[in-house]
């Protein structure tokens, strides 16, 4: 029994690095929407989705099939709870970056205009909080999943900066309010983004340490 | 009394701080235990304390039944067996030659893996202990049989067959009856061994209800192979593994994020 439960402890390992992946492409092709202003990109994030959908109903059934039928505890119980909620964050990962599409659909078919914000810089730190908590994950790095935790704070502080070059865009621009609107959004989404890489940082310290960590300050 | 030979105090034994404001109604200190020789517990300390109930689990031959069954002397029946070390019950060693060993054991009562009723009718199964201690008023003995089947939710099932046979009964009825038997002449604590290795699940749910209601009345030892019965009725948890206590500590913390690896390999069944 042990061993048939450690296959699917790995079966499911393999599930949600997966989906991690797929995640991370997505967001990777968002960041990549916006700085092309491309729709056609967006488009394809945005009818893509439903695959990262139904990806996360399976893991999450798969936890559910595995904690009724062997009532894991200790590091088992730990690694199911951190992927389930792992999982969770990947799929509202996606759909910030569907998110971010639908903003990019929109300014894609205005006029450009400069705000003086480079959106590169967020959602470089962004991508990077997300890539990394998932590379904590896979090799049980605590040390990494700390350095996530402690990203975070820079990545709000980047978007408290969009939120006044776009307040000021808007005094300036005032016939322009929908599209910079948009492109406050698009940094809201990037935040997100950036939260939710947090969580999955937080999730693998919990898998290694046993305590939770959430709502505490890392600085 | 018992001469104490505390080997190294137990280096691998840890003793996490739980937060236990209870006093402590059994205080192992040191103990060793050999069956000639050779030495089935080695230097453990452990205590428990009133109103909750502990489990000892651990791999079969770890010495957490004869740790169990040192704590009201029923190893005393092996004639080659050996004891050192401390048990007190409240604050008195009861391996001093001053304790009278029946009175000891109408205070720490024990249920078995199996159900074992005397061939005599639910009644004088429960009374038995009472005639045993001396008493023989039958109003009270007829009072104290049914509060005691009453404690372990069994009397709406058995108040009308009071007087039949035991061993008509189910086997969870049967451990329940077993249960009343021992509470019958009023322990402080309850040592049970394996109690529901015998019984199916319903009845098995039935004892674990039982075990959570005794409880405030009662302090309770238990030893289960179980991991989930452990989970489900137990405050603390003792692993023992080759005669040592490797690790206690709160339930909720032995099950979620042990201290050691070896109680971990145990619990998720990565052991050997």
């Amino acid at each position: 029994m042990a061993k048939h439960f450690l296959r699917e402890l790995e079966k499911i390992k393999k599930r949600i690095l997966s989906l991690g992946a797929i995640v991370e492409e997505r967001v990777h092709l968002a960041i990549k929407a916006i700085e092309l202003r491309d729709a056609d990109i967006a488009e394809r994030i945005i009818k893509s989705d439903h695959e990262i959908d139904e990806m996360e109903v399976e893991v999450e059934e798969e936890c559910l099939k595995i904690l009724a039928l062997y009532q894991p505890v200790a590091i088992d119980l730990r690694f199911l709870t951190a992927v389930i909620k792992i999982n969770n964050d990947l799929e509202r990962i996606a759909d910030e970056a569907v998110n971010i599409a639908r903003r990019v659909s929109i300014i894609a078919k205005r006029e450009k205009l400069d705000i003086s914000f480079d959106y590169s810089l967020m959602a470089g730190k962004a991508e990077y909080m997300l890539k990394k908590s998932l590379d904590a994950f896979v090799n049980l790095d605590i040390d990494l999943a700390f350095k996530v935790c402690t990203l975070d704070d820079e990545v709000d502080r980047i978007q408290s900066e969009a939120y006044d070059r776009i307040k000021v865009a808007i005094a300036d621009h005032p016939d322009r309010v929908g599209y910079l609107i948009n492109l406050l959004l698009i940094s809201r989404h990037l935040e997100r983004i950036a939260d939710h890489g947090t969580n999955i940082a937080e999730e693998v310290i919990y898998l290694i340490e046993g305590e939770i960590v959430r709502h505490e300050n890392f600085l | 009394m018992p001469k104490v030979q505390a080997t190294s105090s137990g280096e691998s034994v840890t003793y996490k701080e739980i937060c236990v404001d209870k006093p402590v109604k059994i205080e192992v200190k040191h103990l060793n235990f050999y069956y000639g020789k050779v030495q089935a517990l080695q230097d453990n300390s452990l205590d428990f304390h009133i109103n909750e109930v502990s489990a000892l689990i651990g791999p079969s031959g770890c010495g957490k039944s004869t740790f169990l069954r040192c704590l009201n002397r029923m190893n005393d029946l092996i004639s080659i067996s050996r004891v050192e070390g401390n048990i007190l019950l409240d604050g008195l060693d009861i391996y001093d030659p001053s304790v009278d060993v029946v009175m000891l054991r109408s205070r720490i009562g024990m249920v078995f893996q199996k159900p074992n009723p005397f061939p005599k009718t639910i009644f004088e199964n429960v009374a038995y202990g009472l005639r045993v201690n001396g008493f023989k008023n039958k109003t009270f003995i007829e009072q104290r049989v049914e509060e005691s089947l009453k404690l372990s939710a069994i009397w709406d099932e058995v108040k009308d067959r009071i007087h039949k046979s035991a061993l008509e009964l189910s086997g969870g009825q049967q451990q329940r009856v077993c249960i009343a038997r021992a509470l019958a002449v009023e322990p402080e604590i309850l040592l049970m061994d394996e109690p529901c290795s015998a019984l199916d699940p319903i009845a098995t749910q039935k004892i674990e209800e039982l075990i959570h209601q005794l409880k405030k009345s009662f302090t309770i030892i238990i030893v289960t192979h179980n991991m989930q019965q452990a989970a489900r009725v137990s405050d603390i948890t003792a692993f023992f593994y080759m005669g040592r206590l490797i690790e206690k500590g709160g339930t909720d913390t032995i099950f979620t994020r042990p201290k050691l690896k070896q109680t971990q390999d145990y619990i998720t069944g990565r052991f050997g």
